[in-house]
């Protein structure tokens, strides 16, 4: 059991040694770097160029400056934003709060809705509450995230004038001041979330409710609902965890374009600026960290189907 | 032969003809088809019966109200928005369309090779395909974008690149399905050279797998390029685009929203259609696509 | 006939409403009644309906499927009419049903002791504190071994006989009046099968319980059953006592399917029963069986025959229940091949085709990881010390149960598994390379293989002819016309016919995919042919005829052919020698009569002992207990820790010595010659 989580985690680390290594490659193979950036590219004269890139250290050779890069994200020190003059782990820090509220809220609704519908329309397949649910979870799922964004704000905002269709509190705000700003991102995030999560749970209920076993419970004379909680569930929501990490993943990562729409000061409208302004350590920062998250939410994810699964849980500690 | 042998056969012929008339006796896939095709043709012959010039700017007309000259009313520059949604899906459906069947050929290619190799190699490539995966599509895309513009010969290959590589993961885990199965067993016995393992028993049954994963990639990679264009890194003004379209008639919703209605309900017709058609025919197909993760 | 029965069906019919709308009945006008302390079998091949039959009387139906005429009665109740709440009170109480595939029948996530209790807990006055004994007591009723450890055990620790062991105890713990079983051994080993079924024999005896037995193998039913109840096509072919049905079956069916069973006590191959039943839906004018009968007439393809009893007090769906007499009894064509075979290779002695040398395989492959962070011996071989030679023209029989390296065996033979040390010698000089890609055209053409399951081995994508284009293209670079008129001629030697060129294996039944299987091994022209547990997937009628069609290939050409087989009756019926394997490890090999008729091996005494003949004087004997070994042990005889015949230490520190009889047969056992 020991080596497994070990080695779990050792795959996992690897995976992130090799993003850095992506991250950092792919801004190197970019033309430009932060200097040229710095003094407006090319009318920089190339005296004060090199003088630049001497005082931020880019003339050294590119895996030193690799190696010192990820040591300083390995103690927290991602190093300083080009234009700002600012520490960009306190810069980063805000925005992620904020993305980090709006993931919190988005899964709170989203998560127990997708589990709760996601049983009934497996449960009732083929039936009025399945066809009705899953036709609107095609159209959540498919339809962009901006139209659906722009279609909420349009008619709850713009016609009915219930909430408000755009954030307007900044960054480092407490976060009573986010209500009731919030709460549209939170349904279109929610929205599109609750039917990725539904439909799998759906199709794995079916799935599960198909099994000999739930036929077995049945003719056993379980009853229905106690053959449904005690039988089936918990063998068809095993594989939602890996799904709902995903999401989370998805929801922490940076949901851009919802931000843009709602104008949220949440981490992924900082990666648009960024890229726009070119401000490479920044992206650099917000790639990682990202990318961290991505890969810990998955690790975490599954280790605890191994400790939910019995199969798997006794294939490593009774050998 | 395989070629050959595909036209040919009539059981061969058969079966695809028997896939199609399943996914069109589908509601789902009746419906999802008939938009496709729609779209498609729209996009092509829409040059044609436009009524209005997509450039014509009519100060007279800024932000009317949709009326019997112009069904759809006009935008804040004045130009007929009817006329600029019937051809605001010619560049996605370019791209997209191109982009698609390459993402499917490079990720699908990759994915079979490693699937085959295994080892140390298939772990290691497994590694760097996860870390790419980790990374949100919409990172990745901008960087290249912003550094290398917004053409064509940009968007095709990067767009081409980033979702080939879920592809990757998908025709490997399909490869290990089909390389355990007897059949191949027993081609392997008889002595048949690898490659004509790969082409005859290995290619035929993945290939369902990846046709199915190849309408979904279409229908993600419309999302990102519309997505694109909406944040303003997608296609430049003037040329109509329907996620540009929507970014821009957003301004004025407030007292104009009739401005989103008509790219709104063609974008998403378009990509509701392919996800409709991928559904009916995985189910066609009898892969059932839901039970995989949406990554 | 007074009292109406225990479980009473009458005229039930079962069907469901296919996508053009039409009512498809699966089952038709089915009438059956079970008393209490008897016990009835219902027999049939697959798709004939019995298991919707079995599942029927408790009230359920598979989704889709409904009643859509008659009644199901239970002990005076209206099965169908009861509410969930009623229902649920009798299903797992009195009436309980013990499923088929009990591995997939345990919910995975609930732990044994918890499952049994919950039976308990629903079908019991028992008080919850009382449970934990209970249970304890039901599992040692059922005979598991440690039951107070296992009730914590989830149902995927246990082996395939323990999962049917506990789903018994759970049929139990509800102190039922009858029991369903569907299937209840199916996929078992011989042993345990044999184990279960006395469990079962006891326990119905005990408690004075109904009993429905739903199962395909006549052998398992004769051993349980008082009465049989033959299905065919959705339909009772036949109802009688189980001496009646099996002795002398007064059904052209009955006798059909009675026939192609192989039994030790035979020498001969079984007799084929050729075609196959109605698919649900199928227009049927006269009798379901008329297509397959030998005695069928005008009267039998026009008009469908009612269920009749006859004076001696079977029913029988049958216009000629008298001229059954008039059908073949023995195969004889086959059994003079085979009699002639057998002579041809004792007097012939040409050579060896190929020689087994010191072969071993072990499949445990230590990865990186585990080369790096863990320490310990490397497992014993899966296979070890195997030698055998197999000669020219004849069959070679491979017996053992699950686990006893047979196949792998052969996937080593067929070069997919590269032995750990040893070698192979084809027609007694060329030594074979281990690993497939590098031996010689020669080579690969002369050695070809047929998988279990033809589902899995012909790829789904090609047709027919395209399946049988890859050997003929390979090997004799045949093209066009010629490649045409080959496959054909291959085909119709499997007894097909040219119209299957263009289909999809999904377009053809069991059997004949499984011919195609045979006809592209031979298309090859191979000297040795690998048959891995070929029949194994099939119906027993089907299986008879691929048998009789592989017997007669090989009497045309002259192919030699190693039999991989669980089933110990289909290994005599078609081998000229045999070797039994237990544990990867040679038991005992010889000509097949004398491994049948002894001197035996221990193991090769249990595991015909346990064989289960369609005979209902038969009876088992069982020596050993049915404990499954994952690893071989490290030194002595495989069989040390099963052995009934166990002589002591010696068992467990030296590798048995070889004892020598007649005719090559060789003993691998401590025990002495003469007390084999």
């Amino acid at each position: 059991m020991l080596t497994m989580i070990l080695r779990r985690i050792f795959l996992g680390l690897a995976t992130i040694s090799i993003v850095s290594l992506i991250i950092f490659a792919g801004v190197e193979i970019l033309p430009g770097d932060a200097c040229t950036q710095y003094l407006e590219q090319d009318q920089a004269d190339v005296e004060l160029l090199e003088k630049c890139r001497d005082d931020l250290n880019l003339n050294r050779p590119a895996h030193q400056r690799y190696t010192e890069w990820a040591l300083g994200a390995l103690t927290g020190d991602l190093g300083m934003s080009v234009n700002g003059e600012a520490k960009i782990s306190d810069l980063v820090g805000a925005r992620f709060a904020n993305s980090l509220l709006l993931a919190f809220f988005a899964l709170l609704v989203g998560v127990p809705l997708a589990m709760l519908l996601g049983v009934i329309t497996g449960l009732w397949r083929d039936r009025k509450p399945d066809i009705i649910f899953s036709t609107i979870a095609i159209f959540a799922m498919t339809i962009p995230e901006f139209v659906s964004a722009t279609l909420l704000i349009l008619v709850f905002s713009v016609w009915l004038g219930w909430l408000p269709g755009i954030v307007l509190t900044s960054a480092g705000s407490p976060i009573s001041e986010f209500f009731p700003e919030i709460l549209l991102p939170v349904i279109v995030l929610s929205l599109v979330m609750t039917a990725h999560v539904m439909r799998m749970v759906r199709s794995s209920v079916i799935e599960v409710m198909a099994s000999d076993y739930v036929q077995m419970a049945t003719l056993k004379g379980v009853p229905y609902w106690q053959m449904v909680f005690r039988h089936a569930l918990p063998n068809a929501l095993l594989p939602a965890i890996n799904v709902v990490a995903l999401t989370i993943a998805w929801l922490l990562g940076g949901v851009v374009v919802i931000e843009v729409v709602f104008n949220y000061p949440g981490l992924g409208r900082m990666m648009i600026d960024a890229i726009s302004d070119r401000d490479l350590p920044v992206v650099q920062a917000i790639a990682l960290i990202v990318a961290s998250i991505y890969v810990c939410i998955n690790l975490t994810a599954d280790l605890m189907t191994m400790i939910a699964n019995p199969k798997l849980r006794t294939m490593y500690l009774r050998k | 032969m395989s070629t050959a042998a595909l036209t040919e056969n009539p059981a061969k012929r058969q079966r695809y003809v028997a896939v199609l008339l399943d996914v069109m006796s589908r509601p789902s896939g009746a419906i999802g088809l008939s938009l496709v095709v729609f779209h498609v043709c729209l996009a092509i012959i829409s040059p044609v019966i436009a009524p209005y010039d997509f450039k014509l700017q009519d100060a007279s007309l800024m932000l009317s109200q949709p009326s019997n000259a112009h069904w759809l009313g006009a935008d804040h520059l004045g130009r007929d928005i009817f006329s600029r949604t019937m051809l605001g899906g010619r560049e996605a459906l370019l791209v997209t369309g191109i982009a698609t069947p390459l993402a499917v050929l490079w990720g699908g290619f990759v994915g079979i090779l490693f699937g085959l190799t295994g080892g140390r190699l298939d772990e290691v490539l497994m590694r760097i395909v996860d870390a790419f995966l980790s990374l949100p599509w919409i990172l990745k895309m901008l960087v290249l974008i912003v550094t290398f513009g917004t053409g064509l010969e940009v968007l095709i290959p990067t767009l081409a690149f980033f979702y080939g590589i879920p592809v990757i993961r998908i025709a490997r885990a399909a490869t290990h399905d089909v390389i355990a199965r007897d059949f191949v067993w027993a081609a392997k016995a008889r002595g048949h050279s690898r490659i004509s393992i790969i082409w005859r028993e290995l290619l035929p049954n993945v290939l369902d797998t990846l046709m199915v994963e190849g309408a979904m990639r279409w229908s993600w990679m419309l999302l990102a390029f519309s997505s694109l264009s909406f944040l303003g890194f997608g296609v430049s003004p003037p040329t109509p685009d329907w996620g540009l379209m929507i970014s821009d008639a957003r301004g004025y919703m407030s007292f104009a929203p009739w401005g989103v209605i008509g790219p709104v309900v063609a974008l998403s017709s378009l990509i509701i259609g392919i996800n409709l058609t991928a559904d009916a025919l995985a189910k066609a197909l009898g892969i059932d696509r839901a039970q995989k993760a949406p990554v | 006939m007074s009292a109406p029965a225990f479980i009473n069906i009458q005229n039930l019919s079962v069907g469901y409403t296919s996508q053009s709308g039409e009512i498809i009945r699966v089952l038709r006008d089915v009438s059956l009644s079970i008393n209490r302390g008897e016990s009835i079998g219902l027999v049939g091949e697959s798709g004939s309906g019995k298991s919707t039959l079995a599942l029927a009387a408790l009230g359920f139906f598979k989704r889709g499927l409904r009643a859509l005429e008659g009644d199901v009665e239970f002990d005076g109740i209206d099965m169908l009419a009861l509410e969930r709440d009623d229902l649920q009170a009798i299903r797992g109480g009195r009436l309980a049903l013990i499923p088929q595939n009990s591995g997939q029948s345990l919910t995975p996530t609930l732990r044994i002791g918890q499952q049994v209790a919950e039976a308990l807990r629903l079908h019991s006055q028992l008080d919850e504190s009382d449970f934990e004994a209970r249970v304890v007591e039901l599992l040692t009723q059922v005979r598991l071994p440690e039951p107070a450890t296992l009730v914590s055990r989830f149902p995927h620790e246990l082996s395939g006989g323990q999962q049917q062991r506990v789903a018994v105890a759970m049929a139990l713990a509800g102190e039922p009046d009858a029991l369903l079983l569907d299937e209840p051994t199916t996929g078992l080993d011989v042993t345990t099968q044999a184990h279960i079924l006395e469990l079962l024999r006891d326990l119905a005896s005990e408690r004075n319980m109904a009993m429905l037995y739903v199962s395909h193998d006549l052998g398992a039913i004769s051993r349980v059953c008082d009465r049989v109840v033959v299905m065919y096509a959705g339909e009772i072919a036949l109802k009688g006592t189980t001496k009646q049905v099996l002795l002398a079956p007064r059904h052209p069916y009955a006798h059909g399917l009675l026939a192609s069973i192989p039994r030790l006590t035979q020498t001969s191959l079984p007799l084929a029963l050729d075609g196959r039943p109605p698919m649900p839906g199928e227009t049927i004018t006269g009798c379901a069986f008329a297509d397959r009968c030998g005695l069928a007439d005008e009267r039998c393809r026009s008009t469908p025959p009612a269920l009749k009893q006859l004076e001696s007090g079977e029913e029988v769906r049958c216009f000629h229940p008298d001229r059954i007499d008039q059908l073949p009894v023995v195969n004889k064509a086959a059994a003079n091949k085979t009699v002639t075979q057998k002579g041809e290779v004792s007097a012939d002695h040409g050579g060896d085709a190929l020689g087994l040398n010191q072969l071993a395989i072990s499949y445990a492959k230590p990865s990186l990881w585990n080369q790096l962070f863990s320490s310990g011996s490397t497992p014993p071989a899966t296979v070890d010390n195997i030698n055998i030679s197999i000669r020219t023209g004849e069959t070679l029989g491979l017996v053992g149960e699950s686990g006893s390296g047979k196949s792998t065996i052969l996937k080593a033979i067929a070069g997919l598994i590269s032995p750990k040390t040893g070698h192979l010698v084809l027609n007694g000089e060329a030594r074979l390379t281990p690993k497939v890609e590098d031996r010689p055209a020669l080579h690969l053409r002369q050695i070809q293989m047929i998988f279990q399951n033809p589902d899995d081995s012909l790829n789904p994508r090609h047709t027919i002819a395209q399946i049988l284009a890859q050997p003929l293209r390979l090997y004799f670079s045949l093209t066009g016309e010629e490649l045409r008129q080959r496959s054909i001629e291959l085909l119709e030697r499997v007894r097909l016919g040219s119209h299957y060129l263009d289909r999809l294996p999904s377009q053809l039944s069991g059997g004949e995919k499984q011919r195609v299987a045979v006809a592209r091994a031979f298309a090859a022209e191979p000297a040795i042919v690998l048959c891995d547990e070929v029949t194994s997937a099939l119906d027993v009628s089907v299986q008879a005829a691929v048998l009789d069609l592989l017997n007669e290939l090989k009497t045309q050409q002259g192919t030699t052919y190693i039999f991989v087989s669980h089933d110990l009756a289909v290994v005599k019926a078609i081998s000229n020698r045999v070797a039994v394997l237990y544990q990867g490890r040679l038991c005992e090999i010889g000509p097949a009569d004398a491994v049948y008729s002894g001197p035996f091996h221990p193991y090769t005494d249990v595991l015909l002992g346990a064989v289960l003949e369609p005979d209902p004087d038969f009876v088992p004997k069982l020596s050993a207990d049915d404990v499954v070994e994952l690893s071989p042990p490290e030194t002595g005889c495989p069989f040390q820790r099963r052995c009934p015949r166990k002589l002591g230490k010696i068992c467990e520190t030296d590798t048995p010595p070889a004892r020598l009889f007649d005719n090559g047969h060789q003993i691998n056992c401590h025990i002495p010659e003469t007390d084999l």
